[in-house]
C-alpha cells in the first residue's frame, strides 16, 4: 500500500474529525478524496503540520489529527519533544512513514534507513506511540480516536505516489471554513 | 510598573492565551513572567518556526497567540511567516529581542542585527522600535492593530530597553 491507498481507506473514520494535513501530495490527495471543511491543507512550510495541529488541540477540546509524514517529521525534528512535554489528550499525531520524500520524486529519508520514528518519538517522551503496517492503520486510527490519549501513530507503508491536482482553493478560504468548522464542532 | 510584568499584563488584556517562546538572555524576565501568568499556556518552542505553527494552530482553534524570540529568529522563520502566517492572514505578535544593538558584547549579534529590519520591511511586516521603556506605552495599542489586520507584526527591543547587559 501507498500513502493515498491509506489515505483512501482512512477517509470514512476520519471524514468528521479536525484534520491538518501536511503540505504537497498528502494535501492533495486528501483534498481530492474528501473535501471538507474540517480540513485543513497545507499549501507550504514543510514540517508544520505536526506543530499547527498541536497548537488547535491545545486551544480547543475536539479531537484534532495531524497527518505528517516521515520526511517532514525529519524537517522539524523539535517537534516532537515539544509534543511529548505538552500533552493534548486530544491530539492524534499519524506520520506515514513510506521511507522517502515522496511530493519531490521519492527521494529516500533516514527513517527508511536505521532511523526509528517511533523510537525516536519515544526517547522524546511521547507515551503512546503505536507502529503499525499500512494495512492495520485504520483500525489503529479507529482506536485512537475513540481513546483519550494522546496518541503518535507511525504508519510504515510503500513509496509512490499518483497523479493529483494541486489546490486551487484560497488559503484564506480554507483557514476561514476550518476555524467555521472548529467553532461549531465545539458548540 | 516593572517592564515585564506590563508586557504580560497588555498580552493579559488583549486576551492572548498562548505565548511561545524561545529564549534569550534579554528576554528571561518577561519569559519567567508568561511561565508564571495563570491566564497564558506557555509553551516553549525549540525552534521558532515551530513556534509559529503552534500559534497558527492556536489561533485557528480559538485562541489569540503570540511569539516571544530573538532577531536571528527572522533569519530562521522567513519561509513560514510568508507561507503560514501572511499566505493564511493570521494575526501574530512577535515580541524579539533585538541582539546587535548599542551596547552588545558579542560582536556575531551584530550580524543578524544590520539585516533584521531589512528584512522585516522586505516581508512588509510592521515593525516597531522600542529603545527606551517608555516606547512599550504603545504596545497594548499595537497588539489591538496586529489582530485588527492579521499580520505578522513585530516588536523590536534593543538592550536599552532592556537595561543593558549587565557589567561589561
Amino acid at each position: 500500500m501507498i500513502r493515498s491507498d491509506i489515505l483512501k481507506e482512512l477517509v470514512p473514520v476520519i471524514s468528521d474529525q479536525l484534520v491538518v494535513c501536511n503540505i504537497g501530495l498528502p494535501s492533495q490527495e486528501l483534498h481530492m478524496l474528501d473535501d471538507q471543511p474540517t480540513n485543513f491543507y497545507m499549501l507550504g512550510t514543510m514540517g508544520l503540520s505536526s506543530s499547527i495541529g498541536l497548537g488547535v488541540a491545545l486551544a480547543q477540546d475536539k479531537k484534532v489529527i495531524s497527518i505528517d509524514g516521515d520526511g517532514s517529521v525529519l524537517t522539524n525534528f523539535g517537534t516532537l519533544p515539544t509534543i511529548a512535554n505538552n500533552v493534548a489528550d486530544n491530539f492524534i499525531l499519524l506520520i506515514i512513514d513510506n521511507g522517502s520524500y515522496g511530493s519531490t520524486g521519492d527521494q529516500p529519508t533516514y527513517a527508511g534507513k536505521k532511523t526509528s520514528l517511533a523510537a525516536v518519538a519515544k526517547a522524546c517522551g511521547c507515551e503512546t506511540v503505536i507502529e503499525c503496517q499500512a494495512e492495520d492503520c485504520v483500525d489503529v486510527m479507529r482506536d485512537a480516536i475513540a481513546g483519550d490519549k494522546m496518541t503518535i501513530i507511525v504508519c510504515k507503508c510503500e513509496s509512490g505516489n499518483i497523479k493529483v491536482p494541486v489546490i486551487t482553493k484560497d488559503p484564506v478560504v480554507i483557514r476561514d471554513r476550518f476555524m467555521t468548522a472548529i467553532r461549531e464542532a465545539n458548540t | 510598573m516593572d517592564i515585564d510584568k506590563k508586557i504580560v499584563a497588555d498580552f493579559v488584556n488583549n486576551d492572548i492565551e498562548l505565548v511561545t517562546t524561545v529564549p534569550c538572555k534579554q528576554l528571561a524576565g518577561v519569559i519567567d513572567e508568561i511561565d508564571a501568568c495563570k491566564d497564558i499556556y506557555h509553551i516553549p518552542s525549540n525552534k521558532e518556526d515551530e513556534g509559529i505553527g503552534i500559534c497558527a494552530g492556536a489561533f485557528m482553534g480559538g485562541k489569540r497567540s503570540a511569539i516571544i524570540m530573538q532577531n536571528t529568529a527572522i533569519g530562521v522563520t522567513v519561509n513560514t511567516l510568508v507561507t503560514l502566517t501572511q499566505f493564511y492572514r493570521m494575526p501574530l505578535p512577535m515580541l524579539i529581542s533585538y541582539r546587535g544593538e548599542l551596547k552588545e558584547p558579542v560582536a556575531c549579534q551584530v550580524e543578524m542585527a544590520v539585516h533584521t529590519k531589512a528584512l522585516l520591511n522586505q516581508l512588509h511586516i510592521p515593525t516597531y522600535h522600542f529603545h527606551q521603556q517608555s516606547d512599550a506605552e504603545e504596545l497594548d495599542t499595537i497588539l489591538k492593530y496586529t489582530f485588527m489586520c492579521n499580520k505578522p507584526v513585530a516588536i523590536l527591543t534593543d538592550a536599552t530597553f532592556w537595561g543593558g547587559y549587565g557589567d561589561q
